[in-house]
């Protein structure tokens, strides 16, 4: 069975056009790489392959699907009715909790009409799954089975029952990407609930949760503290945890202290998640506001003006204005409103 | 004729396989663990049959483990590509090492594939991997005997070239 030796196998010398287009490949997959790196248009390749490119991921999600339909088939029936009673509590304690909240929320919509705030506690949900898929042991990345016709459109935040887990970055037709906020270059606005701090969260470099990078030395931020989103820069609506400060220690410079916060999302384990439909503030500035009043027709003379001319604010905040009062300060809030409407739409 | 077409069909698919495993996600505990499929299979072909394997069908393979994976196009093209140029170079030699050899020669690849694209992360901005990361070619090598004869029986029952 002695094959003859050819050209293309030597035994101990190497050719000159080997190396050569080993040398070629090597630099077109460094250019295609920096490319890459520069503009990022892998991503546009994979909308255009998406037609092989998903029907890998549903391949590929077959086996862990595989085995979530087989422990439940194979779950004993004690386990699974103390699940489903636990989920039936959580679930009676969850609507008790929403019946008083109820109320609230509707005292706190009459308040904000007042206030004038487009802000609002509705959220705008839509369910999606987490396919199986492994995008590669550094990524902190998950695939989702909605895409651009579902409606996803990138930079939607998604959530879970217990906070912000990610944002989504690439939509391909039927599966969306999500950057989750563990990710090192993922960061997200958030505000200290206890002392109302305002800062940046950013996914740590080890990949182990988050970490507040500059805390001023002054601040007052400890472990335990709750991080909330702030709502700043528009994209994620305020209001959703982040995450929880687990410790706090000097930065390397000295000039910062860097806490280290464990997301509140369940990330690694979540197998639902919610994707948030409308992205809360338009961006930019808020809307200067207009100093509100009665108007120019109804203004009293100079000299009364100090005690007859209340603000917006503070007419609003008292709850049951008196009814000359009420009126003078309609036609004010209507043109308050007038620029607002015409800054959203910018 | 047929034949022919068969091992055509079978040595994409082989590949096709590979790349899929390598999307397959396992239990986050056995994540380090996982080795490098497309590498090894490519490797078995490059060593039974080089004729049908060269630098341009790994350069391709690996753009397409680029597209799935989602990284850096061109990361795993590079990676392969020297794979494939280094077994190609000892081909002759790899295939009359006993497995033992075999292995530890596969293991040698698979190490040199991690800092290659560690060389790659960092250049593009990541940190230093955690020391598990360093497992994988481990688990690759140990498998490599394994997969060689499995791939191997498969290919004789099934007349194959």
């Amino acid at each position: 069975m002695a094959r003859p030796r050819d050209e293309s196998s030597p035994l101990f010398a190497g050719n000159a056009a080997g190396t050569l287009r080993l040398i070629v490949y090597l630099a077109l997959a460094l250019v295609l790489m920096v490319l890459d790196h520069r503009n990022g248009w892998l991503w546009r390749v994979r909308s255009m392959a998406s037609m092989v490119v998903e029907p890998m991921y549903r391949l590929a999600d077959l086996p862990s699907a595989g085995m979530r339909t087989l422990s439940v088939a194979f779950a004993d029936r004690k386990r699974l009715t103390e699940q489903n009673q636990r989920l039936r509590e959580d679930l009676l304690l969850a609507n008790a909790r929403l019946n008083r909240m109820a109320g609230v929320a509707e005292q706190n919509q009459h308040l904000k009409e007042l206030l004038d705030t487009q802000r609002s506690l509705d959220i705008n949900v839509q369910l999606a799954r987490v396919v199986g898929v492994d995008l590669g042991a550094w990524q902190q990345r998950l695939v989702l089975n909605l895409g651009a016709r579902d409606g996803v459109k990138p930079g939607q935040p998604v959530i879970d029952a217990h906070g912000v887990m990610g944002q989504v970055v690439e939509v391909l037709p039927r599966t969306s990407v999500v950057m989750l906020v563990t990710d090192p270059a993922h960061a997200i606005p958030v505000v200290v609930d206890r002392s109302g701090l305002r800062t940046v969260a950013y996914g740590a470099r080890d990949g182990s949760g988050l970490v507040l990078p500059n805390i001023p030395l002054a601040a007052d931020v400890q472990p335990g503290d709750r991080l909330l989103t702030s709502g700043l820069g528009g994209r994620f609506p305020p209001g959703f945890p982040v995450g929880k400060v687990v410790a706090v220690a000097p930065g390397v410079s000295g000039m910062f202290r860097v806490a280290q916060v464990q997301p509140a999302a369940d990330i690694d384990r979540s197998e639902d998640v919610l994707l948030l439909h409308d992205q809360a503030e338009p961006d930019g500035p808020p809307v200067p506001v207009v100093p509100a009043g009665p108007p120019a027709t109804l203004a009293p003379a100079p000299g009364a003006a100090n005690g007859g001319a209340p603000t917006a604010a503070a007419s609003a905040s008292a709850v049951r204005p008196t009814l000359p009062r009420a009126t003078a300060n309609l036609p004010a809030a209507a043109s308050a409103t007038a620029p607002a409407a015409a800054g959203s739409t910018r | 004729m047929n034949r022919q077409r068969l091992s055509a069909w079978w040595f994409a698919g082989t590949l096709l396989f590979a790349l899929l495993s390598m999307l397959v996600p396992l239990p986050a505990p056995l994540e380090p663990f996982k080795p490098y499929w497309p590498a090894l299979v490519l490797l078995y072909w490059t060593l039974e049959s080089e004729d049908r394997v060269s630098l341009g069908l790994a350069f391709v393979l690996g753009l397409g483990a680029d597209l799935f994976d989602g990284v850096l196009l061109g990361e795993q093209a590079l990676r392969l590509c020297a794979l494939v140029f280094i077994v190609l170079r000892f081909r002759s030699r790899l295939r009359f090492f006993p497995m033992w050899q075999q292995a530890l020669a596969v293991l040698a690849l698979l190490v040199n594939d991690r800092i290659l694209l560690l060389v790659v992360r960092l250049l593009s901005g990541a940190t230093m991997p955690p020391a598990s990361w360093w497992i994988a070619p481990f688990v690759g090598a140990a498998l490599w005997p394994f997969l060689f004869l499995l791939l191997d029986d498969l290919r004789m029952r099934l007349r194959l070239q």
